[in-house]
């Protein structure tokens, strides 16, 4: 699994427990979907701090399989740096088709 | 069609009510992860990249429309709208929430189906031809024995925790259709000197990292004694199957360790003791279970149907979908008619419940009500009459399932890949739709002719890349997406496995890399001769030498 890859920067991320959903842990512990409200680490200590705020909640059972990511800054944002992470926070990188459609386009 | 009994819906029925409570008690934090994973993963939940992913058998391929209608209302109820058709004749639902998970079996269980043995060290659903019951070269339905085996199989003790997944498949005809010989065990009918039908038993194939062609340890088995046959497979399996390495402990590796000879050896010893007990299959056994697959109710049918001939003369795209999806039917006045989940730039294997409700119509009307799945991530209507092909074509057209490319370029089989799975390297969808977009030009791909191009975004070959005339394997090379390309795989009774043509490919030139192995076939080909043929005559260097010339 694409854990800690270089950068420096660093957030928590797993899956809710109850609906499997991407989230990222905030800097006041609540676990969102947006990664723009992240909270980042910038030292290796920060970010075992935050982690071991992740695994209080996995232990909690609201979150499954907590871990660090390496993201870089983009603007009020950040990004992760591996493609996986990527495909996490943005979602599917092609339209799927919707209940309704009969033609795929 | 098969019918469940009192016992398996007392019994799925009962599997719902437990999940239930393991959920209620896993969301309540009664549970942990680690003690909860194993009970979801029995029943077919596992989590994947965005959401947790439910995996729900079809056993041998085969639906009623009312089952499928029922999954297009868990696609809308549940899900995103859509589902996901896999190469294990598997639907896979990609967006389940946890908390609506036991909903969700509970309304499969209302059209008798269900997620077991869709995961886990078990033997899983089995798999068989996709033209059960209607092709015109079987000899026996394969699904009559592929039921047997389900039930046998289903949660017996001795087999709920094999050293890993076990998975079988069988074809009634001795043309395979169900890669039996990339299996644990493949099982192909065949006749004997007396014109009896039994088995030829084929065991150690199989995909994944180490890909094996499987070997056939026994010639010719009489069918009443499969099933004391295969259990000899598996204690043998069970004995000697390694357990203390989890990319060794497929049967393959045993069958390659000790060799054919010395696995048919232990087989047959242990078949001696168990041979002619209680595993024996009495005839009439067989033939209840044969009834549930008895032939629908077949009308006597015009062979040659006015309205579906002046259509193919007036219509090019008719004709050509004729050619290429609509294949003859042991049924005189029949046809057996498949759908391409691969139209223009798709995802492979996906489809709407919208499309989903339109094939259960579809079938009511034209198909007795049936349909299947086939390995190849496509559906078929089993029994169409002639005469109303152009109904059934038209109706295809309206949710776009009609294109006219069953085996061609086009008709790509992709695992989830890099967009869902956890344990993908790479994407595999995307390159698909890329290439189907490429190759759009249906003229020009009815004139490059059978060419089936598999993707797997890893290694464990979901999307069985090894066995693709091309095949895509994606790889991650320091956070970038390569492709891997490999060459002359087939799944056929002529079975081989690919050999690599060179370094991976960035993801960005894995179209072009496609293109130049097409021209090159098409350069090479003689008269007559597929993408494989040519392959093989010539082998990898004339492929080679183009893909990798500079610019
Ligand atoms: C998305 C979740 C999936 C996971 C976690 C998963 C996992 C795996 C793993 C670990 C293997 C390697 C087994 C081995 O070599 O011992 C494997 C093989 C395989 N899977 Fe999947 N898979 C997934 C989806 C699929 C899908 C969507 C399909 C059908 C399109 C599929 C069909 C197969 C097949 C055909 C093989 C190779 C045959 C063999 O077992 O030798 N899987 N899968
Ligand atoms: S081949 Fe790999 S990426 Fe594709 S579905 Fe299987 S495990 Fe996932």
């Amino acid at each position: 699994m694409a854990k800690n890859l270089t950068g420096t920067l660093q957030i928590v991320t797993a899956n809710r427990l109850r609906d499997g959903q991407v989230v990222f842990l905030t800097r006041s512990g609540e676990w969102t979907s947006d990664i723009a409200r992240a909270a980042v680490a910038r030292d290796e200590a920060a970010a075992q701090r935050l982690l071991a705020i992740g695994t209080v909640a996995a232990a909690e059972s609201r979150i499954v399989e907590p871990y660090l990511t390496a993201v870089r800054e983009d603007g009020d944002s950040v990004v992760p740096v591996s493609l996986r992470e990527r495909i996490r926070a943005q979602g599917l990188t092609f339209a799927a088709i919707s209940a309704d459609a009969t033609r795929y386009l | 069609m098969y019918r469940y009994d009192e016992y398996d819906h007392a019994f799925v029925a009962e599997r719902v009510a437990q999940f239930r409570d393991q959920v209620r008690r896993r969301l309540a934090g009664e549970l942990t992860e680690d003690e909860f994973k194993p009970l979801r993963l029995q029943n077919g939940l596992y989590l994947q990249l965005h959401a947790y992913m439910l995996r729900i058998a079809i056993p041998y391929g085969t639906l009623s429309s009312k089952q499928f209608r029922m999954l297009a209302h868990i696609a809308r109820r549940y899900d995103r709208g859509y589902g996901h058709f896999t190469t294990r004749q598997n639907l896979q639902f990609n967006w389940i929430r946890l908390e609506d998970a036991p909903d969700a079996l509970a309304d499969l269980a209302k059209v008798e189906m269900h997620a077991i043995q869709t995961s886990g060290n078990c033997i899983r659903n089995v798999t068989a031809d996709h033209w059960a019951g209607v092709a015109i070269d079987e000899i026996e339905d394969p699904r009559i024995w592929c039921e047997i085996i389900r039930q046998w199989s289903t949660v017996h003790p001795e087999f709920s925790f094999l050293p890993r997944k076990f998975k079988i498949a069988v074809t009634g005809s001795p043309n395979d259709r169900a890669a039996v010989r990339v299996h644990d065990i493949g099982l192909r009918m065949l006749r004997d000197e007396q014109g009896e039908p039994g088995f030829e038993v084929i065991v150690g194939g199989g995909l994944g990292r180490t890909p094996m062609i499987g070997k056939t340890i026994r010639a010719f088995l009489p069918k009443q004694d499969l099933l004391s046959y295969l259990e000899a497979i598996m204690r043998v399996y069970n004995r000697y199957g390694r357990r203390d390495n989890i990319y060794k402990a497929r049967i393959k590796i045993l069958v390659h360790e000790i060799g054919a000879e010395e696995m048919r050896r232990q087989v047959e010893e242990e078949w001696e003791q168990i041979r002619g007990g209680a595993l024996d299959l009495p005839q009439d056994v067989i033939d209840g279970i044969a009834r549930h697959f008895a032939p629908p109710p077949y009308q006597v049918q015009p062979v040659f149907a006015p309205e579906t001939e002046r259509l193919r003369f007036e219509d090019r795209d008719f004709a050509l979908w004729l050619r290429s999806n609509v294949v003859p039917h042991r049924q005189p006045g029949y046809a057996i008619v498949n759908l391409s989940l691969k139209p223009e730039g798709a995802p492979p294997g996906d489809s709407s419940a919208a499309q989903m409700d339109a094939v259960a119509d579809l079938a009511d009307a034209y198909s007795f009500g049936e349909i299947r799945v086939t390995h190849e991530q496509n559906l078929v209507l089993p029994h169409v009459a002639v005469a109303d092909l152009p109904a059934v074509w038209r109706g295809l057209v309206r949710i776009g399932f009609a294109t006219p490319n069953l085996g061609l370029v086009s008709d790509i089989i992709a695992c989830p890949g890099l967009d869902y799975c956890a344990l993908a390297n790479a994407r595999a969808i995307p390159v698909a739709q890329r290439i189907s977009t490429r190759f759009a030009d249906l003229a020009r791909q009815h004139d490059i002719g059978e060419l089936k191009i598999k993707i797997s975004g890893c290694i464990n070959a979901c999307g069985h890349h090894h066995v693709g005339h091309i095949g895509i394997l994606g790889v991650d090379k320091n956070g970038t997406e390569f492709y891997q390309i490999t060459l002359g795989g087939h799944a056929g009774d002529d079975v081989s496995l690919g050999s690599i043509v060179g370094p991976a490919v960035p993801a960005d030139q894995v179209v072009e890399a496609i293109e130049s192995l097409v021209d090159t076939y098409l350069k090479e080909r003689r008269d007559g001769e597929r993408f494989l043929d040519t392959y093989r005559r010539v082998g990898t260097a004339p492929f080679k030498e183009r893909l990798y010339a500079p610019a």
